[in-house]
Order: structure tokens, then C-alpha cells, then sequence
């Protein structure tokens, strides 16, 4: 789109002024060239955005901001329930508290080289990756409710996982204020069979070795090294996600005119936070979350499995799991004050900053890790949290990559079989059950992650700590 | 031919766009469908062993299409089915049908992806100049 549209503030935040409904600003933090090369449906979904009733401060797209739904993919937006706030279906999306889990292997890359076949193969038969793939487990009435409520926590006690993972999630495993009777009878019955599943499109399970070291200090804290090799799971809620998110955005904006709110894009529906409507969302969403948080803390014991299989003994730690689809009440301080705020997170990852109390001890000092995944074939990053990011967009950074193409050109530019034969070449094994989804999401479909992540790094949103290598991909 | 019923796909940046383009509103939502079929898979490889009764209504064509479509992609993750064809009746904002298909065979169909939700992005249901019915939206895959 045309720079000539913002006010450029620093070299790397661009306003836009409140006009005609907007009651904020909206920002987007890119420099000159990713500003170009972005969308303009951004710049019209940012500018809605910043319509909607009880919005604070400024709506907010991240570098890696493109052509979502009502919001843009990369947008986030803060919402005071005492100012008339909303929430949004949209703001959340379809895949709620999708996000990304990083574990420690203990390995450096020469010890895994003589292996990675072996693990590839073992990874692939272990973790159910791709549509239609089942889980082993079946949720009854009981099981269900327990996960819906419990998350990562009900998944530890079904045997998945240890004590030690909690404080290395997000919401420490469980997030709080579910309410499991808001999830429909078919949003249950699209989950009974999904836990502990990949998924499909853009979602992985990747064996990387750390390539690249920025921040030696807070590197340490981390507990990572150069040559390391690192386990990340990119998924979220599954068919129970999608379900609620598809429910409530229909119910959503068959009410907007009750609730009189003049909706922009019928996709921006949403309810006010004080409302019923807006309060069933608020528990089935955090319900939503609770099971994106058990399914990756399945995924990560059936890691676990399969890694033993070929290196017996070794122990996979987290290093963090951060969700980047969600709506959470979180403390905020505007003009002077600490004010609670619903802040929707649509592509957008939290980042914590040093000293903020919601962070377990061993990232107090340093903020919390921002884990950020590239496309297949290409870097992720880890960075960490600022303290300058509470200020700049209520502690969020991007989340990825972002697509420069959509699914249609790629799979006419690309096949999917050649692509795996040439990151085979680089020394990359992809192993997935759908040659034309290889295709689709092939590395060249999407922008290049460094960029977006070094913009995220000089805006402060968050600060780059090491640079990920993929070595072997798992493709849903 | 391009007064026959037929469908087509078009760009989303991040999902794709499905179209059913067709003489009636009725088969312009069954060529949609077929193009929500062709995101997952080559609907050609697709037999019609089965077929399953589907019900929805609203209160405007555009959030028809929508629950139509999320009906089906219901309907396809609870159970793991597949439709190649579609028989849809729409009578003041309800809408009835059967929908054509077979379970998932995961490798004859080699299904590229699983759809989520229809979304209310180029969501569009009208009557062109020419007179045919245009029913689309995007799905988030």
C-alpha cells in the first residue's frame, strides 16, 4: 500500500489519525518497504477495527499484518468493559489459542545427523498429523469437561506430561474462567477424536537446531546454544475451536443490531463484553483455549515417545508455549492508570516484558520467550519481551511469516514433491500425508520471517534472541 | 456453457475463495459447495456412496451461504466425509438438502486441507445483469 496514507512517527510505526467512525488511531509497526508490500485491505481492516465500541488507545497491526477476517491476521486491540468494550469473534479467529510450543532435547545437531531418518520416521508413525488423522484418546462427557476446564493441567493428569511443564505455558497450563456449557454439543462432537492432532494447512511439528545466537545473556536463560537442536509444535483447538468461532461469529452478527452496534465489515461482529452473548463467547473461548493447551501438551508426551524410541533417556523440556489467537483480560496502564482490558490477540503473540508478575521466575529478569515460526523450509525465531512493549501494542509481537501469495498461485507455481526432493537437498526431511498441502505451503508463499522479525526487534515489540534452522518438518 | 452451473476459486491472501456461479440460487449454493469440496480435494476422486441430509436457515442469503457451507464442513470433521454433489431446496431463508459423498480415504484423496470455518469475508449471494445467481465467500483453512 501507499506510505503516503500515514503519518510516519519513528522509523517504525506508521499512524493513521482517527477519521470518520474511528474512535483511536490505528498504527502499524512495518518499515518503508513491508508497509508497501502489505495489502490494503489491511489498512481497511485496521481502520475498522478502530471503530468498534470501548476500543483503547490504538488499533494495532504487527509487521507480519496481512488480509484476515474483520481484523487483519497480525492485529491487536485493546477493549474496556467499563467504556461499553466488545468482544469479537473475528478479533479471536476460527483457530482460537492457536500457538506455538518450543522444547529442549538436550541434543546438539552432530548427535542427531547419524539419526534423523530414524526420528523422522518415528515422529511421523507417533504424532497424527494431517486431515482426517485421529487421536488415540476419546473424550467421553466426563474427559471432555475435565479438559475444557483443566487444559494442559487435565492433560497432566491423564498421564501426559510432568508437574514441571505448567510453569512453562502460558495461563500456567489453565486458563482461567472457562465454561465448558457454552461449547455446543457439536463443537464436543468435532473434538472427541481430535486430541492430540496436528491439523492441517500451516500447522507443523519441527525438529530444528539453533543456527544463530543475537542475545548471549538472555540466550542462557533460555538454555539455548548454537547447534542445539530444539522440538516446536505450531497447532491450536482443533475442530472444537473452529466450531465455537464459527457459531458465535454468525450468532455475533445476527445480534449487532440489538446490542446497536453499527458493524463496518459483518465479520468485525462481536458482542459487549458486559452482555450475555458477549460472556457465553468470553467461557466458551477460554474453553477453546484449555483445549489448544491439552492438545499441545498431548502432541508434546507423544513427542516424547517418539524421540525416546531413538534416543532412550533423554528428557524434552519447554522452553515456553505461547498462544497467538486469543482474547485475554489483562492489566494495562493508560494515560497513568492500571486499567483491565479484554485484548484480542489475532495473529499476534504475547510479549511480556522483564518483572511483569504473570511470568514464571526463571524469565522475570529477562521477559518472557516470544516464539515466532517461520514457513516450512525457513527460520523461527525466538525473541523475548520488552518492557518498552507494554507501551507500543499492550505486549504483543507478530507471530510469523505471514503469506505474500495465496494458496491458489502457489500450488500453480510450485508441486509439492519437488519441493520436498529440494529442501531434502538443504538437508530438510518433510514428511506429510498431502503432496498439493506441501505445495501450498511452500517457504516462497510467504514473507520472508526475518524481515518481519527484525522490524518487531527495532520497534521494540519484542527483542530477537536466536535464529531456528528447520531440520526435520512434519507437515499437517 | 457459461449458462450451465459451474463453480471456480479466487484469491484470499492468507485462504482462498470459493464461487458457485449458476441459473437458480439453488445450484448456484451447489456449485459453492463443490468448490469447498475442490479446497480439499480433487472432487472428481470423490464417489457418491452416501448421502446425508443437511438443514440450516437465516435470516438473509448471505448468512444462508455461510451456515450452508459450515454445515457441511461440520459435517465432514465430526464424521471424516466428503461430497462431490449436492441437491440443495432454499425456501423463505431454509434451506434443505442432501449432500453426495463417501469417508475420507486418505490416500486416494490425498486431502490438501482441512477447512475451518466459512467465513463472512467476499461473502456475496446475488443475481448477475446476465441473470445467473452468484453465491460466494472465503474459508479459513
Amino acid at each position: 500500500m501507499d506510505t503516503g496514507q500515514f503519518i510516519q512517527r519513528d522509523e517504525t510505526c506508521w499512524e493513521i489519525e482517527p477519521k470518520g467512525a474511528m474512535h483511536v488511531p490505528a498504527i502499524i509497526y512495518a518499515d518503508a518497504q513491508l508497509l508497501q508490500e502489505m495489502d490494503q485491505k489491511v489498512y481497511e481492516q485496521i481502520t475498522n477495527v478502530a471503530t468498534l465500541p470501548g476500543i483503547v488507545q490504538a488499533a494495532y497491526a504487527m509487521p507480519d499484518a496481512h488480509w484476515g477476517y474483520g481484523f487483519p491476521i497480525g492485529g491487536v486491540a485493546a477493549f474496556d468493559p467499563d467504556q461499553g468494550g466488545i468482544v469479537s469473534a473475528g478479533g479471536v479467529g476460527f483457530d482460537i489459542s492457536c500457538g506455538v510450543r518450543t522444547l529442549h532435547t538436550g541434543l546438539n545437531i552432530d548427535q542427531l545427523q547419524p539419526h534423523k531418518q530414524a526420528l523422522a520416521d518415528a515422529l511421523y508413525r507417533t504424532v497424527p498429523a494431517g486431515v482426517g488423522s485421529r487421536g488415540k484418546i476419546h473424550l467421553n462427557h466426563k474427559t471432555m469437561h475435565g479438559m475444557l476446564t483443566g487444559g494442559a493441567r487435565w492433560a497432566l493428569d491423564q498421564g501426559f506430561g510432568e508437574q514441571r511443564d505448567l510453569e512453562r505455558i502460558e495461563e500456567h497450563g489453565c486458563m482461567a474462567g472457562a465454561e465448558p456449557h457454552y461449547v455446543s454439543p457439536r463443537a464436543r462432537e468435532r473434538q472427541q477424536d481430535e486430541m492430540g492432532t496436528l491439523g492441517s494447512g500451516n500447522h507443523y511439528l519441527e525438529v530444528q537446531r539453533v543456527a544463530e545466537i543475537f542475545d548471549p545473556a538472555v540466550a542462557k536463560t533460555f538454555s539455548l546454544r548454537v547447534g542445539d537442536v530444539v522440538i516446536s509444535i505450531h497447532c491450536g483447538s482443533r475442530g472444537l475451536g473452529h466450531q465455537i468461532g464459527t457459531e458465535f461469529l454468525k450468532d455475533m452478527a445476527m445480534a449487532a443490531a440489538q446490542y446497536q452496534i453499527a458493524l463496518p465489515d459483518r465479520e468485525l461482529a462481536c458482542a459487549p463484553l458486559n452482555s450475555p452473548l458477549g460472556k457465553q463467547y468470553l467461557g466458551a473461548m477460554r474453553a477453546a483455549i484449555n483445549c489448544a493447551l491439552a492438545n499441545r501438551q498431548i502432541i508434546t508426551h507423544l513427542t516424547r515417545q517418539a524421540v525416546a524410541t531413538v534416543f532412550p533417556g533423554i528428557h524434552l523440556g519447554l522452553l515456553y508455549d505461547v498462544s497467538h489467537n486469543t482474547c485475554k483480560l489483562e492489566r494495562h496502564m493508560i494515560d497513568g492508570q492500571k486499567k483491565s482490558l479484554f485484548v484480542h490477540r489475532k495473529g499476534a503473540t504475547r510479549a511480556f516484558g522483564p518483572g511483569h508478575p504473570d511470568l514464571p521466575a526463571a524469565f522475570k529478569e529477562v521477559g518472557q520467550p516470544v516464539l515466532i515460526g517461520g514457513s516450512m523450509g525457513t527460520s523461527s525465531y525466538v525473541l523475548c519481551g520488552t518492557k518498552e512493549s507494554e507501551q507500543r501494542a499492550f505486549s504483543s509481537a507478530c507471530h510469523g511469516a505471514g503469506r505474500a501469495m495465496s494458496r491458489t498461485q502457489a500450488t500453480k507455481q510450485w508441486q509439492g514433491r519437488t519441493l520436498v526432493d529440494q529442501l531434502a537437498a538443504k538437508g530438510i526431511i518433510i514428511r506429510s500425508p498431502s503432496m498439493r498441502g506441501v505445495a501450498e505451503e511452500a517457504p516462497l508463499a510467504y514473507k520472508d520471517v526475518s524481515a518481519v522479525v527484525d522490524i518487531a526487534d527495532r520497534a521494540g515489540l519484542a527483542r530477537k534472541v536466536a535464529r531456528l534452522e528447520p531440520v526435520i518438518c512434519i507437515k499437517g | 456453457m457459461m449458462n450451465m452451473p459451474h463453480w471456480e476459486h479466487f484469491e484470499h491472501e492468507a485462504d482462498i475463495g470459493i464461487r458457485g456461479i449458476a441459473p437458480t440460487l439453488e445450484q448456484a449454493f451447489e456449485q459453492a459447495a463443490v468448490a469447498m469440496t475442490a479446497v480439499v480435494t480433487d472432487p472428481e476422486l470423490v464417489s457418491d456412496a452416501l448421502a446425508v441430509p443437511i438443514k440450516c436457515e437465516a435470516p438473509d442469503n448471505e448468512l444462508l451461504l455461510v451456515s450452508w457451507i459450515n454445515e457441511l464442513v461440520y459435517e465432514m470433521s465430526a464424521h471424516g466425509w466428503l461430497f462431490n454433489r449436492y441437491r440443495v431446496a432454499i425456501d423463505g431463508g431454509k434451506l434443505t438438502a442432501t449432500a453426495f459423498g463417501v469417508a475420507v480415504d486418505r490416500q486416494k484423496h490425498q486431502p490438501a486441507v482441512e477447512i475451518k470455518g466459512a467465513t463472512f469475508t467476499g461473502l456475496h449471494v446475488y443475481r448477475q445483469a446476465d441473470g445467473m445467481w452468484v453465491a460466494q465467500c472465503v474459508v479459513d483453512v
